[in-house]
């Protein structure tokens, strides 16, 4: 099969023409920053962030009872649903007689985890959810990407409350 | 010329010393301005946060930064280099981007009595020779680096190189051969003087008016002599083919840091790629002033010559402190908007810059319209003064033209795409060389009808 090349006009290949019509968009936009820096279509990062839509899924928090305990039970059906296998729960029994156990351990690897979202999905009683809208997250030490059930209960929603 | 040649040597380290600071305080500039204007084209504010004291001065500082990094990185040399070759291609490139300004002339001669000193380092008759010379050396800064380093990455970027820098050189040399038929010689000084006054169309007419003035000196007013207007074409030529040698995009092969890693520079760690990143800023600045010397009149002020200077010395003096107080108030008040715009944005000193800035800005103001009041007491200019007025003068004219073409260089940087290396031999060989063939036979044929007619 025989493709057309596509042909340039004689300007075109003259280039000359086309490399100043560049130099005069690049300019305009020189031009303009330079008037008004407000106009820049940029966020000043670390001073001010995007807020994420309700759905954003970020890091991983659990949210808690009316009297500050976990809500978790420790029933594993995240840990079940997730595909990278990053959630480790250790489960106790409650002292609480109307529910029959709690998780001792709720570790997160955010290493392995994908963020799919899956754990919040599988959840029956709406104790792990991922909408603190953190994005950023960033350690000196790989140790310190396994977040404990103590810092996922410390983790601040951005969105709903509990 | 008198026998006292200590004077002579104080003169001449003195200009060498002036052209050095002068090549070494643009290379930093200049990587400010890249990092700058290439934010804003982006629509991107730039380096804005590292700071001095709450002083950020617009990025300045992440040059100084980046200075101390380079020196205090690890040197690292690669075990199978080739040490001396290696260790001396960085110097070659920074020795040749300093060199070669040597012959730009940066003002007309100061003539103080008999004695005449001319306004360049290296005032010899055949400068131009000189800057071609001296920059065809530095293809081997880049051959010797690609091929000491002793990686394919380094080869391949200083074998395109050099073939790029061969070709481009040819259409360069021939660029300037009409510019050459036009002015009669090679010497720097004088191109630059037989660019003053008005446009001489084939020796029919001058394209202005001649306004006399006091003391035989004259006010042109029209279309200067420049190189630009006598030969355009030259200028499209040289233009393209500085680009070229001096290894900027669309013509940076030897880089092309999308394909070859670093190219000719991939081996190269702290100061030893400093020196090559300094050489390349320095090189732009030379070639800038290359260009502004043969196409845009050099040290020329527009209209004015160096006796109309000489002679307007005083009303020009009261109309630059004047308006430069005006200008330097402007940007105190800009400076004031900014620190009221910013108010809190930081929470730190940094938050103050703009007033203290803006208050150092003011005073200056201050002093400026100040001095401008001083010098409506003069009466009459001193002739020290106004030859000393004239030199200043025509050095800025120079430096202001040397700069823009500099800004040139980065605008373009951030506005076109690498060329393919065949597109490259393409518009060497194919377009820029039977041009400047065709400009050559063109001017002499200008020349001799001129001859014939106006002559």
């Amino acid at each position: 099969m025989k493709v057309a090349r596509p042909t340039e006009a004689i300007q075109e290949r003259v280039y000359l023409l086309e490399l100043v019509k560049g130099l005069g968009i690049t300019l305009r936009h020189l031009v303009s920053n330079l008037v008004s820096p407000r106009r820049m279509p940029i966020v000043e990062y670390p001073e001010k962030q995007k807020s994420f839509p309700a759905g954003f899924r970020g890091k991983h928090r659990l949210t808690k009872r009316e009297n500050g305990d976990v809500r978790c039970v420790a029933c594993f059906m995240c840990a079940t649903a997730c595909p990278a296998e990053c959630i480790h729960i250790v489960a106790e029994e409650s002292p609480d007689p109307t529910i029959e156990k709690r998780p001792a351990r709720f570790d997160i690897d955010l290493l392995e985890c994908v963020f799919c979202g899956m754990c919040v999905e599988a959840c029956p009683v709406d104790a792990i959810r991922m909408d603190s809208g953190v994005y950023a997250i960033a350690d000196f030490k790989r140790s310190n990407f396994v977040i404990t059930k103590e810092e996922l209960m410390a983790v601040k929603p951005q969105g709903l409350p509990d | 010329m008198t026998g006292n040649w200590i004077l002579d040597l104080v003169i001449i380290v003195l200009k060498a010393a002036f052209l050095l600071t002068i090549l070494l305080t643009m290379a930093p500039v200049l990587i400010v301005l890249e990092r700058k204007i290439s934010a804003f084209i982006q629509d991107r504010p730039g380096p804005n946060r590292a700071d001095i004291f709450g002083f950020r001065l617009a990025g300045f500082v992440y040059v100084l930064a980046d200075a101390i990094k380079l020196f205090t990185k690890e040197n690292f040399t690669p075990s199978a280099a080739n040490r001396f070759y290696y260790y001396l291609a960085p110097a070659i490139s920074v020795m040749v981007a300093l060199s070669t300004g040597a012959v730009v002339p940066f003002a007309d001669s100061l003539t103080f009595g008999e004695h005449v000193v001319p306004m360049q380092v290296l005032p010899i008759n055949a400068g131009l020779l000189w800057f071609f010379a001296i920059a065809s050396l530095g293809v081997y800064g880049i051959v010797f680096a690609g091929w000491a380093s002793n990686s394919k990455y380094s080869l391949l970027g200083s074998i395109r190189s050099s073939a790029q820098l061969i070709s481009y050189e040819i259409p360069m040399g021939l660029s300037v051969v009409g510019l050459l038929m036009a002015f009669q010689t090679l010497e720097l000084n004088k191109i630059v003087q037989a660019q003053g006054g008005l446009l001489n169309v084939l020796n029919l007419f001058h394209a202005g008016v001649q306004i006399p003035l006091a003391n035989g000196a004259h006010l042109a007013l029209g279309i200067p002599n420049w190189g630009i207007f006598i030969q355009p074409v030259a200028f499209v030529i040289f233009l393209v083919a500085s680009y070229a040698e001096t290894n900027r995009t669309p013509f940076d092969l030897a880089e092309s840091e999308s394909e070859l890693v670093a190219g000719f520079h991939t081996e190269y760690s702290a100061m030893k790629f400093g020196m090559f990143f300094f050489a390349e800023y320095m090189a732009m600045v030379v070639a800038s002033s290359i260009m502004a010397t043969l196409f845009f009149g050099g040290w020329q002020v527009p209209f004015l010559d160096t006796a109309a200077l000489q002679a307007l010395s005083l009303p020009l003096v009261r109309l630059g402190l004047g308006s430069g107080a005006g200008v330097v108030a402007l940007a105190a008040f800009g400076l004031y908007r900014f620190y009221l715009a910013n108010r809190g944005r930081f929470g730190d000193r940094r938050d103050l810059e703009g007033l203290v800035l803006a208050v150092v800005a003011g005073g200056l103001a201050g002093l400026l319209a100040l001095a401008c009041l001083g010098s409506l007491l003069l009466t009459e200019m001193p002739v020290w003064g106004a030859v000393a007025f004239a030199a200043f003068a025509q050095f800025n004219a120079f430096f202001i033209k040397m700069f823009l073409l500099a800004t040139t260089f980065v605008w373009v940087r951030w506005t076109v795409p690498r060329f393919r290396y065949d597109q490259l031999m393409d518009l060497g060989w194919k377009s820029l060389l039977p041009l400047a063939l065709a400009n050559i036979f063109v001017t002499g044929l200008a020349i001799l009808l001129g001859n014939h007619f106006g002559g």
